[in-house]
């Protein structure tokens, strides 16, 4: 039953490590912010939830200790961390950061575009 | 331009909750673990700064209606009050006194003055950090 444990727990740290190691090679490798960005918030989400799951489980079967700040961590990560991103992206995307050349469409840019004129039309004197 | 906020307020208002909670488990635990009143004011002024990312100041001011240089002074009151009381029962200055009680829901519990300093310490943290944060964002 320990070794049973024991592997799941081996599994879960060492699924949690290679799962950064792939975040951080694709915000090396990847070209441009957004597909950085999508590497980095759901690789490292899931590779940290699940490190932090072999943590817990660690704890509360080889310790007899049941952390509930663990789990808590677990929920917390899972919520914001995708928010992060995407905060982060569409500052990027508003602040005019382009995209790399090989995307294909943007339907965005015609939305941003009418939105501008229809509040510059609003408030004429602002900015 | 305006921009749509709408996933960033409603995650705001669910983890507003956790971090909320999360400080007033660290500032009771603060006596056996790691914690106590000034990570645990830390992480409130962490919370109510999260709404105020989310939302704007005036909405915050309505929602958190306290004046919080007032809870700066009362939390100093709080903490000196805790530690002069003790010059009433003959003992030095800061000399701190706990007992044991059976509280109605809580059962057999052990309560200690040094959580009514510590209250003082988490007041001061919070009134002086929200009252730097609203002074410095409020100016128009």
């Amino acid at each position: 039953m320990d070794l049973i444990a024991d592997i799941i727990i081996v599994l879960l740290v060492t699924v949690g490590i290679i799962f950064t190691i792939v975040t951080v090679i694709g915000i090396l490798r990847l070209p441009d912010v957004y597909t950085r960005a999508h590497a980095a918030s759901k690789s490292a989400t899931l590779g940290v939830m699940s490190l932090l799951l072999g943590v817990f489980l660690h704890f509360w079967w080889n310790e007899g200790h049941f952390s509930v700040a663990l789990l808590l961590g677990i929920v917390f990560l899972f919520i914001t961390s995708p928010i992060g991103g995407h905060l982060m992206t569409r500052a990027a995307y508003m602040s005019g950061v382009e995209p790399t050349k090989l995307t294909v469409g943007d339907d965005l840019k015609e939305a941003v575009k009418e939105q501008r004129k229809e509040s510059d039309k609003n408030t004429p004197y602002d900015e | 331009m305006k921009t749509n906020d709408v996933i960033l307020q409603t995650t705001a208002k669910v983890v507003f909750f956790i971090i909320f909670l999360f400080s007033i488990h660290i500032f009771f635990a603060g006596h056996y673990a790691p914690g106590g009143g000034f990570v645990g004011g830390l992480l409130t002024t962490g919370a109510i700064v999260l709404l105020l990312l989310a939302f704007d100041l005036r909405t915050i001011q309505q929602i958190l209606p306290f004046n919080f240089t007032i809870m700066t002074a009362f939390g100093l009151l709080l903490a000196l009050g805790t530690a002069a009381g003790s010059i009433f029962f003959n003992v030095p200055f800061f000399t701190h006194a706990f007992s044991d009680f059976d509280l109605p829901l809580f059962g057999h519990t052990s309560l200690h003055t040094a959580m009514l300093f510590d209250s003082g310490v988490y007041l001061v943290v919070v009134g002086s950090a929200i009252t730097i944060i609203q002074s410095i964002g409020g100016d128009d």
